[in-house]
């Protein structure tokens, strides 16, 4: 945190200034576990196994929060007699498929019900495409005793009970030392008076286990009631200005707006009635889905999108199975993608497995790249190492290609999200010089032209284009489309008079409304961009502005901490004074406190559904967690997840260490592995590379350079390629420090300078030294100081959950001095180029429908 | 308590006294100020201030941004922002160089098939070449139903993959006209 997101460390260490006690795990000694107070080195991948150690030392010892694990998680829910744990099946789980290495999840239900995930029906696994009604709602059973053996409570101790400290030790490398004084620390610092919070970033996600990392965080803290709370949570410390905002405004595959599924190629996604009752719920928050849904209609279609032809939702596209990059990169790879725009993007350099990227960027017809300098995924027709070695030539890649210049941050207006659900505005400071332009204004006059194209068309499928609203005004020499209009139209407003609306609440499913985004009705509450509000208030009083309401806005209504009614106990009044947040105000017969409550604001604490209640009436004002349709934070989650309902412990894809608690599997059954011959992975416990890799990012550079590689004093300051390596192994080999090594796996070969370190140290695993190499990942072979790429080492690999690829631990060898040969040319199997091929050809991505799907 | 710079209490409320406060700020300060420097004035004198927000990691820093005659003349740290009270750290410091980097393009340059060398392209130009290959590309990979005859109303003709240094409103448009003209194959760092 410290190197990657320092100012924001800045309050950790002013925390620790006031008595804070921080630990820093990481495979690696950084610049965070300098300023530490304890440094726990961890074998990468293996965090579930550390988490799932601290789950079963907290219900052992007792030592969880036991009324806010009672009322505010499904600790007590009772799940049906049909589930298996993964401890009973050797790591799986019941409804296990090894036909399409799927789990049919209806098995992990609670008894008497199904209960709909919090957002909707999502699926990226290449193989899972089942078709999953979250409607449905039982009643649920609970035992308040947590004595059930079925219940949640129960199941979670079994389930962890072999995560014993030894356990730990032999998976992870961490003593027992260690783990108990993160445990103790742990619990001393949790309960009524004291809050604990984990931050994390990549090095959770980036697994094919990423989401359960995650999960089992999150289990951890709902244990020891660290959620909702002052100085609680898990907080994703997230890598770049907008990339929250990037995913609550979506340009992802799986996604609209606001968090509503992209509908999907089945019988239920082919009307909207079908859309919304399989992906509502019928209680809590998302029973309002459908106003959601039809206010977004509204904002695209205006006027055409009426209650007679569905708001125009028919005609939306339809995902079949796993459209997300790297399943873009395989079908260009095959010749099957015409056109490629990438923005402020450099997936020659920064995708998983880059040498892959750039031989998939030489199958295209055109490619348009938007950014500031010229990165690798112009230049990559001229330049590329596949070009230099021969294996391409430049006069044969027939991508056509056009760089155009991006403007700035200072040089357009526009608002960030940054990592906490903060949308701030800037203000423009100057124009772009030049022809470089916003994205605002290439989106909004190639949209012109296009639509255009299609005026007045009477094809089916033109019609989203042809009756699309977009009518943002334009100002100045360059014709630069009003930001303010559109930032408009995500709030939402009136149909009728075109008024801002100020919340959420006044959205309607009638058509008499429009939305471009949900979340974010209210950021142009009264009119006024509340994103560009800039007073901090008396940031050290609570009541005068402990969390800067004023200061820009956050999605929902402004709530800086969600699920902030947690922080109050079943009654409403704080936990304690230390640690008062929101609480209930009696007298206003309101929710009040230093946050804008995370909560309806007058339900009262002692409300208690009527039998049969819907939708938020259905939700008791003893509840926090109303986007679950139980209310209810999740130990266990019943649904919505592919890989299981509880975090267990799988080793990463490529490993060289088998899986000591589940010895008959090694990784993720359900994680996605592309199993083609350009892709090849690198076996478990395979001689030929025994060693782990890690990668890292510097305070200096940022991702994979385009913002720094390119500007002098960043250059100046982090100017080369290393890698550290611990000095046993860096002796067994005889790399030297500042000498060349080179770094080689499956895809590839690299070559670093050789940062011999005690930073990195040989963990014991297993009663075995195990050896772990640290890469940097900033740099590519172009630019004013070219560096060979980690991301060409790596495997394309999926979380079953999020697809997000395995590049925090791989499996690899070292040796001294400079590679051979130019870094890709192992690669087995990556055909010659070809001129492309017209792409109405079947999708290769498509799922095989299932029987049981509609 | 860390070492903030600041001097303690005691030692202000000295200072605010007449003479003795005079004597304690002796070689500092006002008095310190030589007729040179006092001449020179603040370099940021006259300046246009724009409040922004620093593109890297998602930390949100606030920026002030400097300007003279519509030249950058530098970013700092804005002491007003609640997040970082006027720090930056260095690559926020360094984000002027983005604006002023040496190699910063400002012309549309174009590869055609095969070509060794880019070539120079008006913008309009390139906008129309664009729309064209954009429409094209829909139009070919247009499918009404997938290879299991399941409606899916879409073209797997062209794709996008974005940065997360997109503003909100740019992603907007972006996920608005794309999916409006059928493509599913709409990415962002966010996955990544």
């Amino acid at each position: 945190m410290a190197e990657a997101h320092p100012v924001g460390f800045r309050w950790v260490m002013k925390a620790k200034e006031r008595g804070a006690r921080v630990i820093h795990v990481d495979p690696r000694f950084s610049r965070t576990s300098q300023l530490a107070d304890r440094h726990v080195a961890i074998r990468a991948g293996t965090d579930i196994a550390f988490l799932g150690g601290l789950i079963r030392h907290v219900l052992e010892t007792e030592s969880y929060f036991r009324e806010y694990v009672l009322h505010y998680t499904n600790a007590s829910a009772i799940v049906g007699e049909q589930f298996q744990d993964a401890e009973e099946l050797g790591g799986l789980f019941s409804g296990w498929d090894p036909e399409t290495g799927t789990y049919d999840r209806s098995t992990w239900a609670y008894e008497g019900g199904e209960v709909a995930a919090a957002a909707g029906v999502r699926e990226h696994s290449t193989q899972a495409f089942e078709g999953k009604s979250g409607m449905h709602a039982g009643e649920f059973k609970r035992d308040e005793t947590l004595q059930h053996p079925r219940c949640v409570f129960q199941l979670l101790k079994r389930h962890y009970a072999r995560y014993t400290p030894e356990m730990v030790e032999r998976i992870c490398g961490i003593s027992h030392e260690d783990f108990l004084a993160v445990a103790d620390a742990l619990v001393e610092n949790s309960g009524r008076e004291r809050t604990t919070a984990f931050c994390y970033a990549v090095g959770w996600t980036q697994h094919t286990a990423g989401v359960q990392m995650i999960r089992a965080a999150s289990i951890l803290q709902l244990l020891l009631g660290n959620f909702g709370r002052p100085g609680s949570g898990i907080l994703a410390l997230r890598g770049h200005a907008s990339i929250q905002g990037s995913t609550d405004i979506p340009t992802l595959y799986d996604l609209l707006p606001g968090y509503l599924p992209m509908p999907r190629s089945r019988a239920d996604d082919l009307t909207l009635e079908g859309y919304i009752t399989s992906n509502g719920a019928l209680r809590g928050w998302w029973s309002n889905f459908d106003k959601y849904a039809v206010s977004l209609l509204k904002a695209w279609f205006g006027d055409a999108a009426r209650a007679e032809n569905d708001y125009g939702f028919p005609r939306l596209p339809k995902i079949s199975g796993n459209h997300s990059h790297f399943a873009t990169t395989m079908r260009a790879l095959d010749g099957g993608l015409d056109g490629f725009f990438v923005m402020g993007q450099n997936p020659a350099v920064g995708s998983q497995h880059a040498g892959l990227q750039r031989r998939a960027l030489a199958r295209l017809r055109w490619l348009v790249v938007r950014d500031l300098a010229e990165i690798e995924t112009a230049s990559f027709w001229r330049d590329s190492p596949e070009v230099r070695s021969g294996e391409l030539r430049t006069e044969e890649i027939a991508t056509e290609v056009f760089l155009m210049p991006a403007a700035t941050h200072v040089e357009k207006e526009g608002c960030f999200t940054n990592t906490q659900r903060l949308v701030q505005f800037r203000d423009k400071a100057l124009d772009p010089p030049g022809d470089a332009r916003s994205e605002l204004w290439f989106m909004h006059h190639l949209a012109k032209r296009v639509i255009a194209r299609y005026a007045g068309s009477r094809r089916e499928r033109d019609w989203p284009i042809a009756n699309l609203r977009w009518d943002y005004p334009e100002h100045g020499p360059t014709r630069e489309p009003d930001v303010e209009a559109v930032l408009k139209e995500i709030n939402g407003y009136d149909v009728a008079d075109g008024r801002p609306v100020s919340t959420f609440n006044e959205l309607k499913a009638d058509g008499t409304t429009a939305c471009g985004c949900w979340i974010y009705a209210g950021i142009f509450a009264d009119g006024v961009n509340q994103a560009r509000r800039r007073d901090p208030g008396a940031i050290d009083d609570p009541a005068g502005g402990w969390v800067s309401p004023e200061w820009a806005w956050a999605w929902p209504a402004n709530r800086r901490t969600l699920y902030n009614r947690a922080s109050a106990d079943p009654d409403g009044r704080p936990w304690s004074e230390r640690k008062r947040f929101v609480w209930w105000d009696e007298e206003a017969g309101r929710w009040g406190g230093y946050d804008v409550p995370d909560f309806q604001p007058d339900k009262r604490p002692d409300y208690r559904p009527p039998e049969g209640a819907r939708g938020m009436d259905a939700i008791s004002g003893a509840e926090p967690f109303m986007m679950m349709a139980d209310g209810r934070a999740w130990l266990y989650a019943p649904s919505g997840l592919n890989d299981g309902p509880l975090p267990t412990h799988y080793e990463p894809i490529e490993s060289p260490v088998e899986n000591l608690l589940y010895p008959q599997l090694s990784s993720n059954p359900t994680g996605i592995r592309w199993q083609r011959a350009e892709n090849p992975i690198n076996p478990t416990s395979d001689p030929r590379f025994p060693l782990v890799a890690t990668s890292f990012r510097l305070t200096e550079h940022h991702t994979a350079g385009g913002m720094s590689r390119w500007l002098p004093w960043l250059a100046e300051l982090q100017p080369e390629m290393f890698a550290e390596i611990d000095p046993v192994i860096a002796a067994d080999r005889g790399i030297e420090d500042g000498g060349w090594m080179t770094i080689v796996t499956e895809r590839a070969e690299i070559e670093a300078r050789a940062h011999v370190t005690d930073r990195i140290k040989p963990l014991r695993v297993d009663g075995r030294p195990l050896h772990q190499i640290a890469l940097p990942w900033h740099w590519g072979y172009g630019g004013p100081l070219p560096g060979d790429s980690t991301n060409d080492l790596g495997l394309i690999s999926g979380d079953p959950n999020v697809s997000i690829q395995e590049s925090k631990a791989f499996s690899c060898d070292v040796r001294a001095g400079r590679r051979s040969r130019p870094t890709t040319t192992r690669l087995v199997g990556a055909a010659p180029p070809r001129p492309p091929v017209p792409t109405n050809a079947d999708d290769p991505s498509a799922e095989e429908p299932k029987e049981a799907a509609e | 308590m860390a070492d903030t710079g600041a001097r303690p209490g005691s030692f202000e409320r000295l200072r605010r006294l007449p003479l003795v406060g005079r004597a304690l700020d002796w070689g500092m300060g006002e008095s310190a100020l030589s007729p040179a420097t006092r001449e020179a004035g603040a370099r940021i004198a006259g300046l246009r201030a724009t409040e922004s927000v620093c593109p890297y990691c998602a930390v949100g820093c606030g920026q002030v941004v400097y300007t003279r005659g519509g030249r950058l003349v530098d970013i700092e740290g804005n002491p007003r922002s609640p997040i970082n009270q006027g720090t930056l750290c260095p690559k926020g410091a360094a984000s002027r160089q983005l604006v002023q980097q040496p190699g910063r393009l400002t012309k549309v340059r174009y590869r055609r098939p095969g070509g060794t060398e880019w070539e120079e392209l008006e913008l309009e130009r390139a906008m129309d070449m664009i729309a064209d290959r954009l429409i094209a590309a829909r139009e070919a990979g247009w499918q009404d139903e997938d290879h299991y005859g399941r409606r899916v109303d879409r073209t797997l003709g062209f794709a996008h993959l974005g940065g997360a240094t997109l503003d909100n409103e740019e992603n907007y448009l972006i996920k608005k006209l794309f999916t409006a003209m059928g493509a599913v194959q709409i990415e962002n760092q966010a996955r990544i």
